[in-house]
């Protein structure tokens, strides 16, 4: 390092990138969103090759790489496949969620893969990989994934 | 086959704020520190490929501003975003492909300048997922849920790999957070998120590390002893976790087996001398040897606790300190690459490890271990 900068103060340049993006959640997952937002019901597709049913829903079978062109019903109940606890209020946390938060893999009945989503009413001292939980949905639906507000133990 | 080595390697320091360097000034330094390792001037290479993300750096084609200061002027610049060892992959492909002879690669990032939570948890599904609000952090809290679950393991356990990890960086003088700790101290960190505390986790850190593969044509021309690449391979995992097992690595045990295979490496326990992975977690540490099949599952903490994994034991494991010493996202693999060709070469100062014939690099590309890239390099061809 020469000595012609020996000394010289680090000047910050402050800056954002603020560009707002607006995704079209395309037909796969606004049927999915649609069937929340108007029914409370959780449907899923199934591929029609392998018979496996995934959520969140998605329109490609990733095992055989086809089409999923068949949609099941899944219960808002399932099984807790792992979960994580935030203590700190870290930066990517939604303004409404206080820590504790608590995010859970969900495999609902009749569904092959997990779905991720907010465990509430519960200590996170009582969570337990394995513990039944049910859907609660919100009371104000917009057509999105928090038209599920979160999963409950089942007592 | 056609064969490739590594001439050449430069790194800077990995610190928390490279207050005077931007990102073209940390590319100059470890460009020019590989090329004087190699021997070689900017002329003696003829394309170069440089690893960086957008969102980290802030800027759209981040990788294309690195170029100038790569002595990449009128020659062939290509770019990863990604890992350091996915770069270096590709890298390594042209150095083969009979149109290059030799690839400079570098890979930066600087922690330090923006927000990390906000832009791991853009890695997340922007229609499911995004606006739940899980970072990197988070993610991988829940993988150690599932990994220390399936297997038992206590946080006292994973620890130990927060210990040692920072204990070997007080022998590298290019590592970030050289501690003398206890387990402790590491227990009784900030919970960040269950089961992971500040000291399990590793720092945010700028650096750039830079790589210079050769084709054999042309590999002993230069002033160092050619590290050969004996075996090379990545393999990814399904995007959504709710499709993986969280607490296994099914990637990770495919990418090391080809690698091995290629390598022609029969028994990794007993032919693998040394090891530089991606620890940006504990866990991730003992999860990554087993699925390395370098440890039984759920077995390798029992191998950490005698020690086998120290600078001086059987299998030394980041000798560097790796990540939970200093993390430069996206650099992290590349030093990982650089860290064992110092090693092989006998030139790796206070954290040298004895014997060092062959040696295993490892990076990750993804959230908690989506994509795994696993490097064997040798002394001998």
């Amino acid at each position: 390092m020469s000595d012609t900068f020996k000394g010289i103060e680090p000047m910050v340049h402050n800056s954002k990138i603020s560009v707002p993006y607006s995704w079209w959640a395309g037909d796969t997952a606004s049927k999915f969103f649609i069937a929340l937002r108007d029914e409370k019901k959780i449907i899923a597709p199934r591929c029609g090759k392998c018979r496996k049913v995934f959520m969140p829903p998605r329109k490609i079978c990733p095992s055989c790489f086809t089409e999923n062109t068949e949609w099941v019903s899944v219960a808002d109940e399932g099984t807790l496949v792992a979960f994580s606890v935030a203590r700190r209020q870290l930066e990517s946390i939604p303004a409404d969620k206080k820590v504790p938060v608590i995010w859970g893999l969900i495999k609902l009945d009749g569904a092959d893969t997990a779905l991720l989503h907010y465990l509430g009413e519960v200590k996170p001292e009582k969570v337990k990989a394995g513990m039944r939980v049910k859907a609660v949905f919100a009371e104000s639906r917009t057509g999105g994934i928090r038209d599920i507000s979160h999963f409950k133990p089942v007592s | 086959m056609d064969r490739a080595a590594i001439i050449g390697v430069g790194m800077t320091k990995i610190e928390a704020n490279k207050s005077r360097e931007t990102f073209a000034d940390m590319a100059w330094e470890a460009v020019n520190k590989a090329l004087n390792d190699a021997g070689m001037t900017i002329n003696d290479i003829d394309n170069v490929v440089t690893t960086s993300s957008d969102f980290w750096d802030g800027r759209t084609i981040s990788c294309m501003a690195v170029g100038d200061a790569s002595g990449a002027a009128e020659k062939n610049l290509s770019c990863v975003e990604g890992d350091g060892t996915f770069g270096a992959f590709y890298g390594y492909t042209r150095a083969l492909s009979g149109s290059y002879k030799t690839t400079l690669v570098t890979g930066h990032s600087k922690g330090s300048q923006c927000i990390s939570s906000l832009i791991t948890n853009s890695a997340f599904d922007p229609i499911y997922e995004r606006g739940l609000g899980m970072d990197m952090i988070t993610a991988c809290a829940m993988q150690a849920n599932a990994y220390m679950d399936r297997t038992g393991l206590k946080p006292e356990d994973t620890a130990q790999v927060s210990v040692k990890n920072h204990g070997n960086a007080l022998k590298n003088p290019l590592a970030q957070l050289p501690m003398n700790i206890s387990v402790e101290d590491v227990l009784k960190s900030e919970m960040i998120a269950d089961p992971l505390r500040k000291l399990d986790c590793s720092p945010v850190s700028d650096g750039c590390c830079a790589i210079i593969i050769a084709n054999e044509s042309v590999a002993a021309k230069f002033k160092r002893k050619p590290v050969w690449v004996k075996g090379l391979s990545f393999c990814t995992d399904s995007f959504f976790f709710g499709d993986r097992d969280l607490a296994r690595s099914n990637a990770l045990a495919q990418a090391a087996g080809n690698a091995y295979r290629m390598a022609g490496i029969k028994d990794p326990k007993k032919e693998i001398d040394l090891v530089e992975l991606y620890d940006a977690f504990t866990y991730q540490e003992l999860l990554w040897l087993e699925e390395m099949g370098l440890a039984e599952y759920g077995k390798a903490a029992n191998s950490l606790k005698k020690g086998e994994y120290n600078l001086d034991g059987r299998l030394p494991v980041n000798p560097s300190g790796g990540l939970l010493a200093g993390h430069p996202v996206i650099a992290a693999g590349l030093y990982r690459i650089a860290e064992v060709v110092l090693q092989l070469r006998g030139e790796a100062g206070e954290h040298q490890v004895g014997k060092a014939k062959t040696g295993l690099a490892h990076g990750v590309n993804g959230l908690c271990g989506q994509s795994h890239c696993v490097w064997i390099l040798d002394q001998e061809k």
